[in-house]
């Protein structure tokens, strides 16, 4: 069933139903379920689709590259004409060595931590057979094509001397040495920051104009996806549901699945106050689980008998799209289907927290390092302030500090409805502590996992709330209900739950005391797209009950767009920019915001003019004189910004920011001269 | 590896059905563990070996063919049918005494391992935990402990206290208590880090709470493998003190005992009563290392 017409060049990679199983315990379970594909020389195809839907296993089952239980039961894999399954192990040596190379998620454990990079570069060239001299000479062409400045002084650093992004380009790097037909990426950019995504993205897109190597790039973010790949398929349960060009399917997708999880995502600037997101109910069958006729049966809005009794139909619906689905008529209704309105919080004003010239200096070997200066945040009864930044920029001092796992320097104080609290969580009284409490991102570390659900929620409650007994058990079966926790779930330990049930424990246990403050740090990171959705309705409902007031963690401006009312932008410990959500995403912008907005890849394909930020974030231990974000920003006016730190001044009602450049200044439109990334 | 990931997380995900269900997931959990020790040759090899040495323990004399402390069988055989270990020059049977000497090792070995487990995980939970100055003088004490000779203060305890069973528990039990820190200390800095705990601090528990009921719990596995590695070791440095201090009771049938008072007579062909009891020293010790290794690769799977 392939989509293009009688192939004119061999395809760089072909799949013919393959089918992929694990072994457990000695039992197959099924994880691909004859998945065909192919891409072109030169294509990029990009596979979406939510956790356990088999898309890494397409990856490297791509290269026969499978964990030792992984076994392939049949089809076949075709590298650039050759069939991979039936290989002998030399071949397949020097097909991975040769044609086919593979970026993984995490560069830090791509690269040898002993080994300088300039070794580990230079090796990837002697196993072409090259001589060391003439290795290193293409080591560095290499670094340099992926815009490293210095490939010298690079190739003398360990890998832990590079930023996460240096690393992904030597990576890269080294993934291209061999010129090779086939480039597997599976989720080259999970671990990064926004901006140093968007620059390694970049660097991937010009690239390709360069090579013909093809791509395959497995992420979970529709929006890489998006803008890197020229066709796409989006993966369930071991199955390509749906094929075809990128646009056409984020557009107008054809299948329920896909419509599903386009519409789990904040799209288009939707506010919580607008409508509930979308949720795919129930969840991602087992894998191994018998799906004979269609695999999205279970959770489908359009499933009849029909979907049960007949494997449906590949729905060619021309341009080279396919759809699997026996409604495929009707999809496109599903688009539109009703949700749930939005909530709103009645505004009130009413300040519930403050921070007052908050700074926190740690102490690291014998040099003061400022994680947080002069910090003045007010935090109004039932709103949602959005925190954003890249990683290092002091997001999660500030809300350890506002908790009380950090105290404040002396001359800072965290105020609670007016009333100053101490510093540490420990000295504070046990309303102040019931009043503010926190989410995690990764709820695996912040449930002990030897105590059941039940114990975990019981003893937030007598410890918060002095409840005792019957009424204790009684606060328990409520808040479990009203995160939709059965008893059963309460019965169970954390690693018996699913990602987003563990969650809910988590949240439910922040609300056990009824909170007026809940800091979130970025509490559906971990998730797939559907089980956020799930959660950030959640939430919302949540606050629109108790008019609980959020500080909300992200690196997801869209969630961030959707859910908070105010955002602050933080950078080195400072906030530069602090304004309402519609001010923050209207502009003008401070040069760090308009940067990070421009980092965003879009779902919606809206083109937008990429600000590059030069550079690493500076150390906070040792930041730039004048402006801290002077190093970095593309409208430094020369003379000023290096001398003098800009105060917070404020531009609109409840918009302020620390720049020097007037509103005219930060309105015209910036011209961006690309120039090669410098190492940090 | 990587791709095996997603596949391992769709399995813990597995929701399980009612309370009941609950209890005997976590049976067959056990159940589970004990297959795959059962699996193991080193484990039952190991389990057979310490089976035997408990048999006689438990069994003294009532399974020993002669008294251990019965003389006058004919003096200094050699092994041979009806004395499968000989005899020594007392005409005592040393077959009998190595069995009956089980006894001892194995009430004092395990208690060495109890006491040292429990000061070793205590200080090992509290350094960890507080972490700062209390961690640097705790750490710094234990350093100190291990940097002395265990002969050396074996020698100096024995020589002034005697050899009686507590006064050698005491001292090996201190000479551990340093280890068995070591380890829980470590889990227990990593433990901390988790944001369970940081979540305890944020509803106001005590540190005493946190460390016993939030901590202890999830670092079990590694106390208990180092509590299994622990009465191994202790079988052996409790028969080297017993040979160093020397001047035990001579009817007395402990191993280091016996092998400290025919020690000197091997040069003149005498070697069974003291290579059998070494012997049952090394192989009791192998045993139990045997086992602790699976258990620690079983919990670590």
């Amino acid at each position: 069933m392939s989509t293009i017409d009688q192939p004119t060049r061999t395809a760089a990679l072909r799949l013919v139903d393959l089918e992929v199983a694990y072994l457990v315990r000695g039992v197959p379970r099924e994880v691909l379920r004859g998945v065909s594909l192919e891409v072109a020389p030169g294509e990029a195809y990009g596979l979406v689709g939510e956790s356990g839907c088999g898309k890494s296993t397409t990856a490297y089952a791509a290269l026969r590259y499978l964990p030792a239980n992984g076994r392939i039961l049949g089809g076949q894999v075709f590298v650039d004409g050759v069939d991979v399954t039936t290989m002998s192990n030399r071949d397949l040596r020097d097909l991975r060595a040769k044609r086919a190379s593979m970026v993984y998620q995490d560069p830090g454990s791509a690269l040898n931590p002993v080994v300088r990079i300039g070794p580990q570069v230079i090796e990837c060239f002697t196993l072409l057979g090259q001589s060391r001299s003439q290795a290193e000479q293409c080591a560095l062409q290499a670094l340099r094509h992926v815009r490293i400045a210095d490939p010298e002084r690079v190739m003398h650093r360990y890998p832990h001397q590079l930023s996460g992004g240096m690393q992904q380009r030597v990576v890269i790097a080294m993934a291209l040495a061999s010129n090779p037909k086939l480039l597997v990426l599976d989720e080259p950019t999970t671990g990064l920051d926004a901006t140093v995504e968007a620059e390694v993205l970049d660097l991937v897109r010009t690239l390709r104009s360069e090579t013909d190597a093809a791509i395959l790039l497995i992420a979970h973010n529709l929006g890489v996806i998006r803008t890197m790949c020229d066709r796409v398929g989006v993966m369930y349960a071991g199955k390509v549901v749906e094929e075809g060009q990128a646009e056409q399917v984020f557009d107008d997708p054809q299948h329920p699945y896909t419509v599903g999880l386009l519409n789990c995502l904040p799209r288009r600037g939707v506010r919580k106050d607008e409508m509930l997101l979308a949720t795919i109910p129930g969840t991602l069958p087992q894998i191994g689980t018998p799906l004979p006729t269609c695999v999205f049966v279970d959770r489908c809005h359009l499933a009849t008998e029909v979907c049960r009794s007949d494997v449906p139909p590949v729905v060619d619906l021309g341009a080279g799209r396919y759809t699997r689905c026996h409604h495929a008529d009707q999809v496109s209704a599903l688009a539109t289907l009703g949700r749930d309105h939005g909530v709103s919080v009645p505004e009130s004003h009413r300040v519930v927290l403050e921070m007052r010239e908050v700074s926190k200096t740690f102490r690291q070997q014998r040099h003061d390092v400022p994680a947080l200066v002069g910090v003045d945040l007010g935090l109004e009864e039932g709103e949602t302030l959005g925190l954003v930044g890249e990683s290092g920029s002091g997001k999660s001092t500030l809300a350890k500090t506002m908790l009380g796992i950090h105290s404040p320097d002396a001359g800072g104080e965290v105020a609670i409805d007016g009333r100053a609290v101490a510093g540490s969580t420990t000295k504070r009284s046990a309303d102040e502590r019931r009043a503010v409490q926190m989410i995690f991102q990764n709820p695996d570390s912040a449930l002990n996992r030897n105590w059941t659900v039940r114990r975990i929620l019981k003893r937030s409650v007598t410890k918060l709330t002095g409840l005792k007994g019957k009424q204790a058990d009684e606060r328990v079966d409520a808040l479990a209900e009203s995160l939709k926790l059965t008893q059963r779930h309460l019965d169970l330990k954390p690693r018996q739950l699913s990602g987003g049930l563990k969650q809910r424990v988590a949240i439910a246990r922040a609300f056990a005391g009824d909170p007026r403050i809940v800091v979130c740090d970025e509490p559906t990171s971990a998730l797939d797209v559907s089980v956020q959705a799930a959660i950030l309705n959640v939430l919302a409902e949540l606050q629109a009950g108790d008019r609980t007031s959020y500080l909300f963690i992200s690196h997801d401006l869209g969630v961030v767009r959707y859910l908070a009312d105010r955002i602050a932008v933080m950078y080195l410990g400072r906030i530069m920019e602090l304004g309402t959500t519609e001010q923050i995403f209207a502009g003008p912008n401070h040069p760090y915001t308009e940067a990070l907005l421009s980092a965003v890849p879009s779902v919606d394909g809206d083109e937008k003019v990429r600000i590059p930020l030069s550079g690493e974030i500076p150390s906070p231990a040792n930041p730039p004189a004048g402006c801290v974000f002077h190093t970095r920003c593309h409208r430094v006016i020369e003379g000023l910004c290096e001398v003098t730190e800009p105060e917070i001044r404020e531009l609109a009602d409840g918009h302020v920011m620390r720049c020097h450049l007037s509103v005219e200044q930060l309105e015209t439109p910036v011209v961006i001269a690309s120039a090669p990334s410098t190492t940090g | 590896m990587t791709s095996a990931e997603p596949l391992s997380t769709a399995m813990s995900a597995r929701p399980a059905e009612g309370q009941g269900q609950v209890r005997s997931e976590r049976k067959q959990a056990r159940r589970e563990r004990w297959r795959l020790l059962r699996r193991r040759p080193a484990f039952v090899f190991g389990s057979v070996v310490l089976l035997f040495w408990l048999v006689c323990a438990i069994g003294g004399e009532n399974v020993s063919p002669h008294g251990a402390k019965e003389i006058g069988l004919p003096s200094l055989q050699s092994p041979n049918g009806s004395y499968l270990f000989g005899t020594d020059q007392l005409g005592r049977d040393v077959l009998s005494r190595v069995m009956v000497g089980a006894r001892d090792v194995l009430l004092t070995a395990p208690a060495v391992a109890l006491l040292s487990v429990a000061g070793g995980t205590m200080l090992g939970l509290v350094a960890g935990y507080l972490r700062g100055a209390a961690d640097e003088v705790i750490s710094r004490v234990m350093e100190a402990i291990l940097a002395i000779p265990v002969i050396l203060i074996g020698l100096v305890v024995l020589t002034n206290f005697g050899t009686s069973r507590w006064v050698l528990i005491l001292t090996v039990a201190f000479l551990f208590t340093p280890i068995v820190f070591r380890t829980v200390r470590a889990a227990t800095l990593a433990e901390a880090d988790l944001d369970y705990v940081t979540s305890a601090r944020l509803r106001g528990e005590g540190a005493i709470f946190t460390m016993t009921r939030e901590i202890l719990p999830n670092i079990s596995g590694p106390i208990i493998v180092e509590a299994t590695v622990r009465v191994g070791y202790a079988v052996f440095t409790i028969a080297t003190l017993q040979f160093i201090a020397g001047g035990g009771d001579p009817a007395n049938p402990e191993w280091g005992n016996q092998i400290a008072q025919f020690y000197n007579q091997i040069q003149g062909g005498t070697w069974w009563p003291t290579v059998f009891p070494a012997v049952a020293i090394a192989s009791l010790v192998i045993a139990i290392n045997l086992i602790a290794d699976s258990i620690e690769s079983v919990y670590a799977a």
